[in-house]
């Protein structure tokens, strides 16, 4: 049925169509308009049969999808940010345990400086928690992706991340076709897990492992993870046979044939890469998108195949890892190290940063034009006046203290204290 | 209260002769038919206090649920030496997570029960007192207000003796730990404000709330077989020597949890919906020193140059608690 829905309400009706057993909840900024939603839906008894868990922390929110998991029912919670950092811990515990809960990261930027707005440094932060992590790039990727996660994740006995923009989708109104419970249930079935905690069948689970056969245990997700980059197209292909529409699947590819130049990107920002490469077509320009939905595992060898004709690919990512560079463009440099292919690292949107059209045409002329310097992680739209004052004083006599102090006052931000 | 308790002992002890008892009146661990949840074959140092208590509990809790229970595990000792890659010295379902969320994960395993339609089958958290009093106090102190159906155990020896001794937030003063040792101008722990978990869960007004030590095995048996007749969240603290981290010899391990308790050292008490409703009584006190000695963490305040003035505050903690529960024998107050 088609609606004109929040994206957050979109996803908290499309989780209760999954009939998940036990929600563990706790509020953090933007993911807050899902479990508000899904409160108010087991409390309505729209989601039937389902616990929903009001925890101290989002440690103790994984840590209870974690006990309820392993004692056998399907687990769902929703987090972002600082919040999905502060599970970091039981992230690596869920996966290392192998148990398949779902979970909604509504991204946004972490701190500090505190920001609420989107950019992917959060799910990208846990890149290696051993979870899938699964990128929409609308509400209707959104909802649809959480169907196939619950799937993916008990196909496997892996965790599953589904990310979506924090804002950018988590609160826009737009249409999303939502499936009926009737679809739901005969794509997704029951969950049935080989093992659970059973006083019948008493079992240990999270015993420890020495060096005997540590590495082994870790061999083996990793296979099992691997396992997915076959499973994620079937899911995606049994759902537009269900559902009627694509969605899902290892990667987008967007105008690539003939591409000399490809834009590599994930999430919302994919619809904005896809305008301007538009217009970049109408004017000659050979351009095209490589969408990234499904970013761990990593589809190395299908990205090193949709980037097998191209002559420069740049790499527009919301988040990078500070004193290296590019996250997605060294994934994406490594999966296409033996091409004669040029990969740059564009940083952009970070802290809820607008990344708009004329900036990104600008940005594409420059790539298309090879005057961005390869050796360079770039950033776009950033403040150079005001990083350079900050560089320029920090030549004259470096001081401990907080990194921004000057550039906020140098943007008005501070409302108090005189600046020399 | 429903619990009569029998003042039976053997020479030289306080400990009840089971022998003597009908069979009826005999502790679980007396009986053929025990569950041996946590069975032999571990690896613990001998005379672990948490092995035993961590048996104690399981078993009475077992017998209590007809079978029918699921423990959840914190990272430390209890889970090292019962779970090496790959044996496993549990016969009853149980989950290790993390070090500082086993509450969590126990609410977790307890609210998949009850979506289940499975709340027949109970859940016991446990912990060491790190994993409770220190990194999981925030998920212990959530499951309390939430009034999760939960027993949270927590078998308290007094430090982070799993990674080598060091102080905890239920290390007492001027104990030796690691982190702590008899150097500098006040040896060993400090005399800080104490955190007694117990007085903070009786604070949430949860059901039940008691502490115990190994020493009296009845009585802790009784104490778990109380938990599990209440639903929502309970806890239980069990005082458990360890011979390691206290430099105490293995055969006292059994001894110094009786000295503690008549010594006033640690108060062993039931709560319920936030009231005290009954103590344990000294039934000879003895001054902290006969407890102290023993232990080689206290043998800076015995040595060639003693310290009378910190056994005195120590024997001063103990009186407050004595008059606090009202410990003295009947008669003596």
């Amino acid at each position: 049925m088609r609606s004109q829905i929040e994206g957050s309400q979109a996803v908290a009706r499309a989780v209760t169509l999954c009939r998940p057993q036990v929600i563990a909840a706790y509020p953090i900024s933007p993911q807050t308009h899902i479990v508000e939603s899904l409160s108010d839906r087991v409390r309505t008894g729209e989601l039937a049969g389902c616990e929903y868990m009001l925890v101290e922390s989002e440690f103790g929110a994984m840590s209870a999808c974690i006990g309820a998991s392993a004692a056998g029912v399907r687990t769902y919670t929703a987090t972002s940010s600082q919040g999905l950092l502060f599970m970091a811990e039981a992230l690596f515990n869920a996966s290392g345990i192998g148990l398949p809960i779902v979970m909604t990261v509504a991204n946004r930027a972490i701190g500090a400086p505190i920001n609420i707005w989107n950019d992917h440094s959060d799910s990208m932060a846990m890149r290696d928690s051993g979870w899938i992590q699964l990128f929409a790039e609308s509400n209707q990727e959104a909802v649809d992706l959480h169907v196939q996660a619950f799937r993916l994740a008990e196909s496997l006995s892996v965790p599953v991340m589904v990310c979506m923009d924090g804002f950018i989708l988590t609160h826009a109104f737009e249409e999303v076709d939502l499936p009926d419970q009737a679809q739901v249930d005969a794509f997704l079935a029951p969950f049935v897990p080989q093992q659970q905690l059973d006083p019948d069948e008493p079992v240990t689970i999270g015993a420890m492992v020495g060096p005997e056969a540590f590495a082994e245990v870790k061999y083996l997700m990793h296979a099992k993870q691997m396992t997915a980059l076959d499973e994620i197209p079937e899911i995606a292909a049994d759902f537009r046979r269900a559902f009627g529409r694509d969605s899902g699947g290892l990667l987008k590819t967007y105008r690539l044939d003939d591409a000399e130049t490809v834009v590599v990107a994930l999430g919302s920002v994919l619809g904005t890469i896809e305008d301007v490469v538009d217009s970049m077509r109408d004017a000659g320009v050979p351009i095209g998108v490589l969408g990234i939905t499904c970013f761990r595992p990593w589809p190395a060898a299908e990205v090193r195949a949709a980037l097998a004709h191209a002559r420069r690919v740049v790499v527009v990512e919301k988040a990078f890892a500070v004193g290296a560079g590019g996250i997605v463009g060294q994934n994406t440099r490594d999966a296409t190290r033996d091409l004669p292919l040029v990969v740059l690292d564009v940083v952009a949107g970070l802290g809820g940063r607008p990344v708009t059209r004329a900036s990104l045409r600008g940005l594409l002329d420059d790539v298309v034009e090879d005057r961005l310097d390869p050796t360079r992680l770039h950033f776009l739209d950033l403040d150079l006046a005001l990083v350079e004052r900050e560089l320029e004083r920090s030549r004259h006599g470096r001081r401990p203290g907080p990194h921004a102090e000057h550039m906020l006052r140098d943007l008005g931000t501070v409302a108090s204290g005189a600046f020399d | 209260m429903a619990f009569q308790e029998i003042k039976l002992y053997q020479t030289g002890t306080f400990v009840v002769g089971n022998r003597l008892l009908d069979p009826e009146q005999r502790t679980v661990q007396a009986r053929t038919g025990r569950s041996n949840s946590l069975t032999s074959g571990h690896r613990a140092c001998q005379g672990c206090g948490e092995a035993l208590g961590a048996r104690y509990v399981l078993d009475a809790a077992m017998r209590a649920t007809d079978g029918k229970l699921v423990a959840v595990n914190s990272t430390g000792c209890l889970e090292v030496f019962s779970t090496p890659y790959p044996e496993s010295s549990w016969q009853l379902p149980w989950l290790h997570s993390l070090f500082g969320n086993g509450p969590a994960v126990a609410s977790g395993v307890a609210a998949a029960l009850r979506a289940s339609g499975r709340d027949d089958i109970r859940v016991v958290g446990q912990a060491g007192d790190g994993g409770t009093v220190d990194i999981g106090f925030g998920a212990l102190s959530g499951m309390f207000e939430r009034n999760d159906d939960v027993l949270f155990v927590c078998y308290d020896n007094e430090g982070y003796m799993n990674t080598g001794v060091q102080r905890s937030g239920a290390t007492p003063p001027a104990a030796v730990t690691a982190t702590t040792k008899a150097v500098g101008p006040e040896p060993g722990n400090v005399f800080g404000q104490g955190k007694s978990v117990p007085l903070i869960a009786m604070a949430h007004e949860i059901p039940y709330v008691a502490t115990a030590t190994v020493a009296d095995l009845h009585d802790l048996e009784h104490k778990v077989e109380r938990a599990m007749s209440f639903r929502g969240a309970r806890y239980l603290h069990v005082f458990v020597p360890c011979p390691l981290g206290w430099r105490a010899a293995s055969a006292d391990t059994i001894r110094l949890a009786r000295l503690a308790k008549e010594s006033g050292v640690f108060p062993v008490f039931e709560a319920e919906a936030g009231e005290v409703t009954a103590v344990s009584r000294i039934r000879r006190q003895v001054p902290v020193e006969d407890y102290l000695r023993p232990q080689g963490r206290y043998a800076h305040l015995f040595g060639d140059h003693p310290r009378p003035d910190i056994v005195a505050r120590i024997q001063a903690r103990a009186d407050r608690n004595i008059a606090r529960f009202g410990l003295l024998p009947e008669g003596d107050e």
